[in-house]
């Protein structure tokens, strides 16, 4: 099951990749950074996993051997951090999209040449 | 063409490296990273929460999601500064189509219960999976259902700045007083642990969850409004 699921965060980067690479729209290139992100947080959790044990989430009768019990939180944790940080950039870049289409009129990457040279 | 193949030979070049890095990984079998077993065997003891992964964000990692929060809030600053409205270029009375009665009805009657989920899951952020980011994130799902009802709405600047400073302060203020009563910056041990697993547990960490989820909301929901009332903006 653990392998399903780094398999399954390994292909959604790779989908993520191929999306900022070959997309022209500029709103298809930040969901391509969107599934990337969510690629890299299965990962970050499947790469936690303890074969068997549930999540850090104790009460009071697991509390006396935790150590049985429960994944790896570190990871968890990280990846909560990993998750607003990739909402703010995402929001970022969607609001200079806006900004870009105000400008130009269109969202096609190959329209925006002002820096090209 | 030729940027077909280079694209199609980078990712297979990224495919190798993550083929190799998965033939090297093995699902362990019992909890050996030095860390995680201290904090599996102490954190429940020295934060009182039931949830490690909470005690961990907002106590041993606490300045870390400070920092989150900061970065959060720089976010709403830049997306509010980059989609500035002119007094002259505002349009409010731009016509919209309609929107749907059931959409309107419906989220009289669901807009309460989100806002109560939202609250919901960050006050028991210490008990139960969630937390301060995901009550806020709920929270601010409940604003954008709002402004999808009635878009002519706009979210009170005000009330929102008013929220957002309150939390913050809130949320340094008790890591200040951590550092004066108890052991250091954000250690919750200056209020009674209480009974492991009870709501009223786990010391200031409720606390700071607390002004964490609202802090989200807030920003969030700023977030959501700015770009709401951009798009009445002429020419666009």
């Amino acid at each position: 099951m653990a392998y399903i699921i780094i398999i399954t965060g390994f292909l959604l980067v790779l989908i993520g990749l191929w999306g900022i690479l070959s997309q022209k729209n500029l709103f298809k290139i930040i969901l391509g950074f969107t599934i990337f992100d969510t690629g890299i947080n299965v990962v970050m959790v499947s790469v936690g996993y303890v074969q068997g044990k549930t999540a850090p989430i104790l009460d009071v009768i697991s509390q006396k051997d935790a150590l049985k019990s429960i994944v790896d939180p570190i990871p968890q944790a990280l990846v909560l951090t990993s998750i607003v940080i990739g909402l703010g950039v995402s929001a970022l870049m969607l609001v200079y999209a806006i900004k870009l289409f105000q400008d130009k009129k269109s969202l096609d990457v190959n329209n925006f040449k002002d820096l090209k040279w | 063409m030729i940027k077909k193949i280079i694209i199609i030979g980078l990712l297979a070049g990224v495919g190798v490296i993550f083929f190799q890095l998965f033939q090297a990984y093995q699902v362990p079998t019992i909890l050996s990273n030095k860390l995680a077993v201290y904090y599996a065997q102490n954190a429940a003891r020295e934060v009182g929460a039931a949830n490690l992964v909470s005690a961990i964000v907002v106590t041993y990692r606490g300045f870390d999601t400070l920092g989150e929060v900061t970065i959060l809030f720089l976010t709403a600053a830049i997306i509010s500064f980059v989609l500035k409205l002119k007094k002259e270029d505002r349009v409010p009375d731009r016509p919209i189509r309609e929107t749907s009665e059931l959409l309107t009805s419906s989220s009289q009657v669901i807009v309460p219960v989100i806002f109560l989920v939202g609250i919901y899951i960050f006050i028991n952020g210490h008990l139960t999976p969630g937390g301060g980011f995901q009550g806020g994130a709920v929270i601010a799902s409940g604003v954008l259902l709002m402004l999808l009802a009635n878009p002519h709405m706009e979210v009170s600047h005000k009330l929102v700045a008013f929220i957002e400073s309150l939390s913050g302060i809130g949320f340094v203020v008790v890591g200040v007083l951590g550092l004066i009563l108890a052991g250091g910056f954000l250690d919750n041990r200056f209020l009674p642990l209480g009974t492991f697993g009870t709501l009223i547990s786990a010391g200031a960490l409720p606390l700071i969850y607390i002004f964490i989820g609202l802090k989200v909301g807030a920003e969030l929901s700023n977030i959501l409004g700015t770009i709401s009332t951009h798009q009445n903006e002429k020419n666009s």
